[in-house]
């Protein structure tokens, strides 16, 4: 199985995960507990250097990796938007970085999750999938170089 | 949502029934709209006020000669003298338009505080003091080397008073408060603050942007010298705000915005102004906003603001036993005096978490600083979320609100 196809079978596991809770409270609730079981990103991180900006919330995005593929942390002070960020972690983590530079991650919107967001959120959703892919890109470069 | 109380000539289900918006369901859920501090819903006789302004007699005003001029100009004019009864100015020249309560601040920090104020003079605000009446006192102190002071709120949420008395020095040139704190409720104890500062020959503005809304006004009997408030917080329409000043005060400041209406005559070696409330008000004004907001004074004054008060102060006592009973829930300012407003935090959950929760259950609150950072800091939280009454709002209203609440605390813990 290719690294792209990695992405896309976990985006699919989680839009399954999602169409079997069809009230909204219920995948409200879901999104908290992806959220609560986030790893805890690394003492250091939780500062303005790593803050995400264009989030009504704090939130913070550790980059990592193994090898090359990608391995991130995050964490955030609203526990929907750390919900968010652990779906999106979930995803990415463990692909390669290339692959992580060029998706478009639009998964997203088969969970339908995007529509049930307010502007403010969604602005928030966008910069957080902008920063994943700006780091997975400069991680990419680097190996590539490095080679 | 029909409710057993009683409101006296008007049933609650009636007034209800004057606003449109109302009525309507969101995410599913019929609304419940604790949203009132950012902005009102509309009743009826405002949307009316608009559409017919704009179907019968829109024209621009002033110098028009033909009849539909002559009927906006009237229109307008009219309104002017209706707002200035409502706050029981002595003229209707005391009442410049502006875009909203943070326009007219502007618009006496500029022209007020540029011409007469100084290097080392002070300009008074407290802790409370949403965005709009701090920046432009910065802007206003950067520019000209003057020195803003700022009077600390107690725990409870409340102006330490001693300490503004004693901020109030012979430098101190504007005293410029919060009527009724938008985040916290809080309702300053404005007449003695006014008595103090004129005991010292000191000016007074307050930012009425939440206390219009709950309580009538009387800039007269306060002997207050400048008065603001903006109009959609007054279930008028948005865009719209009004800014009294006493006409002594407002016959000394220079123009705020150069343009047509605000003058006398133009000429390339010299401009003189018009008179007041004209010299302040350049452009084509928005008549559409002041015939509404005429409306919507009207209609306030026709439920009765005895209504307005009664309802409210139930609704605030209501709601805050009910917030109180269930745990977790943590209440951001307990002034003694306090207007239609409840802030609280929900255990340590994020008031986004909390807000967007309830909005799910059809029930729309604000969350965030408020555009109070400073108060937000002297508390030690990020936000909070805010629940704002009207008069159409209803215990039913509540209890949904505290349902909901139990719920998300549940969610979220």
């Amino acid at each position: 199985m290719s690294a792209e196809t990695n992405l896309t079978s976990r985006a699919k596991e989680l839009v399954t995960e999602f169409e079997m809770l069809d009230d909204w409270m219920d995948r409200y609730q879901y999104v908290i507990d992806l959220g609560g079981e986030l790893q805890k990103i690394d003492e250091g991180f939780r500062t303005d250097a790593y803050r995400i900006h264009g989030c009504q919330s704090q939130v913070w995005l550790q980059p990592g990796s193994e090898g090359t593929r990608i391995q991130f942390k995050a964490d955030s002070d609203a526990q929907i938007t750390k919900g968010l960020i652990a779906i999106l972690l979930r995803v990415v983590n463990g692909a390669e970085a290339k692959d992580v530079a060029n998706a478009d991650l639009a998964f997203l919107e088969e969970l339908e999750l995007k529509e049930h967001l307010s502007p403010t959120r969604k602005n928030g959703l966008d910069s957080m999938i902008k920063q994943i892919r700006l780091y997975a890109a400069a991680m990419a470069a680097q190996s590539q170089t490095s080679k | 949502m029909q409710d057993s109380q009683n409101p006296g000539p008007r049933s609650l289900e009636s007034i209800r029934a004057d606003f449109p918006a109302l009525h309507q369901e969101v995410n599913g859920q019929p609304l419940v709209y604790l949203d009132n501090a950012a902005t009102a819903q509309k009743p009826r006789a405002v949307l009316d006020a608009i559409s017919n302004y704009y179907e019968r007699d829109n024209a621009n005003v002033h110098r028009g000669v033909h009849t539909l001029s002559q009927r906006a100009t009237d229109a307008y004019e009219g309104a002017r003298e209706r707002i200035a009864r409502f706050l029981g100015a002595s003229s209707s020249r005391e009442i410049i338009f502006t875009k909203g309560t943070t326009d007219a601040i502007n618009l006496v920090a500029s022209s007020f505080g540029g011409s007469k104020l100084g290097p080392g003079d002070e300009v008074l605000i407290s802790e409370m003091e949403h965005h709009a009446n701090i920046v432009p006192w910065q802007l206003l102190c950067e520019r000209i080397g003057a020195v803003l002071k700022v009077v600390p709120v107690s725990a409870e949420g409340d102006l330490i008073y001693e300490e503004f008395r004693l901020m109030l020095t012979e430098r101190t040139k504007l005293v410029s408060l919060v009527h009724v704190s938008n985040s916290l409720g809080t309702i300053n104890p404005v007449r003695q603050i006014i008595a103090d500062a004129h005991s010292m020959g000191i000016p007074v503005m307050l930012d009425g942007a939440q206390a219009i809304p709950h309580g009538k006004v009387n800039v007269s009997d306060l002997d207050v010298d400048f008065y603001c408030f903006s109009s959609h917080k007054l279930f008028g329409p948005t865009g719209f705000g009004v800014l009294y000043g006493k006409a002594s005060l407002l016959e000394d400041m220079p123009p705020y915005q150069g343009g047509g209406d605000m003058i006398e005559e133009v000429d390339f070696e010299g401009t003189t102004f018009n008179e007041i409330p004209h010299k302040f008000e350049a452009g084509t004004p928005h008549m559409a906003g002041a015939i509404a907001t005429a409306a919507a004074i009207e209609y306030v004054e026709e439920v009765g603001y005895d209504f307005v008060a009664k309802q409210e102060l139930e609704l605030l006592a209501y709601a805050t036993n009910k917030l109180k009973s269930i745990d977790g829930i943590r209440i951001i300012g307990e002034a003694k005096e306090k207007a239609s407003v409840i802030s609280f935090l929900v255990g340590s959950s994020h008031p986004y978490d909390v807000g967007t929760i309830l909005d799910k259950m059809g029930i729309a609150v604000r969350t965030g600083h408020h555009c109070t950072q400073p108060l937000m800091k002297r508390f030690g939280v990020p936000g909070t979320v805010r629940a704002s009454f009207a008069f159409y709002n209803t215990r039913a209203e509540v209890d949904r609100l505290a349902e909901a609440l139990v719920r998300v605390s549940g969610m979220l813990s």
